[in-house]
């Protein structure tokens, strides 16, 4: 099972649909939040798996640039929650709710 | 009390049924214990992914999504890019968590937890990503990967000459903390009170 490349991309699957739920179904900007911070751990994942086993190229190299964009991709997403979260902050501090369908200032 | 006390009860449970399969993996079906070990992380990992997306406590939801990072640092360590796994303890155990920790501490209100969790749509979202997973693991298993090489373990000295030399990948790694200084920066001016404004 762990010498498989489907066993990996599989896992990813279901952690990205998990994370699709959460973001479609949450009522809580920072659930929404954490619901892409899975997504993008999924996506991850199915990169390292990738690299791993060989998609790069089966040699030193190929597995250093598929763990390259792996890292890449780590560092964006602490970009993105910075940013997400500062802006949930600034909202809450005008609003005093965290809920989503609350924000509704642009509807009326 | 109780009502508190059953979540706690099924996770244990469902912690030591996947422990005893796994063990029953080693012990009768002779497989390798890395395929154990894959077993257990993963089982850890989609169990607490679950509970972060359908917990009522957003705390719980934030602490059960760390438990879900480090998991996953198991299994990168285990496909054989362990400094994959290092920088996924130190960024997002270390460091997301707890900015969203924080986060919810700083917006959560008294009756939070107690009001409706869910969007109405939540049903609809259900349907839609048991479309996507099985649509595509059905591809997954679909596709022939052809042959596959054997594994090769992540090397950091090679990785480390190609984030850090001039012809590999030196300039996004700058461009990546230019990236990373610019939202700082953002993140203090966005969550800054303005003087005079609301509290």
């Amino acid at each position: 099972m762990s010498n498989s490349l489907d066993a990996y991309l599989i896992l990813s699957a279901l952690l990205f649909s998990i994370g699709t739920f959460g973001f479609l179904a949450r009522r809580n900007a920072i659930s929404m939040l954490m619901s892409i911070e899975l997504m993008l751990n999924a996506v991850n994942l199915a990169i390292v798996a990738f690299a791993a086993f060989g998609a790069f190229g089966a040699t030193q190299e190929g597995v250093s640039r598929g763990s390259v964009i792996a890292l890449m991709v780590i560092s964006v997403a602490a970009a993105e929650a910075t940013v997400g979260l500062a802006i949930i902050i600034a909202i809450y501090r005008n609003r005093r709710t965290p809920l989503v369908d609350e924000y509704d200032a642009m509807r009326q | 009390m109780l009502r508190t006390l059953v979540p706690i009860l099924i996770a244990a449970a469902t912690l030591g049924i996947v422990t005893g399969i796994a063990a029953l993996m080693i012990v009768l079906l002779g497989q390798d214990w890395e395929d154990a070990l894959l077993w257990l992380l993963s089982a850890v990992m989609i169990g607490s992914a679950v509970l972060v997306v359908t917990m009522r406590d957003i705390i719980r939801c934030g602490l059960a999504m760390i438990v879900c990072f480090g998991a996953l640092a198991g299994i990168y360590v285990l496909i054989g890019a362990p400094l994959i796994g290092a920088t996924q303890v130190i960024v997002y155990i270390g460091a997301i968590s707890v900015l969203i920790l924080f986060a919810i501490m700083l917006t959560q209100t008294k009756d939070a937890p107690r009001v409706l969790v869910f969007q109405s749509q939540s049903a609809a979202a259900a349907v839609a990503s048991i479309i996507i997973a099985t649509v595509v693991a059905l591809a997954i298993t679909a596709t022939d990967w052809g042959e596959l090489p054997q594994r090769v373990r992540l090397d950091t000295d090679e990785l480390s000459r190609l984030l850090f030399t001039e012809g590999g990948n030196l300039l996004p790694f700058e461009v990546i903390g230019v990236l990373l200084l610019a939202a700082v920066i953002g993140g203090v001016f966005l969550a800054k009170r303005e003087p005079g404004g609301p509290p």
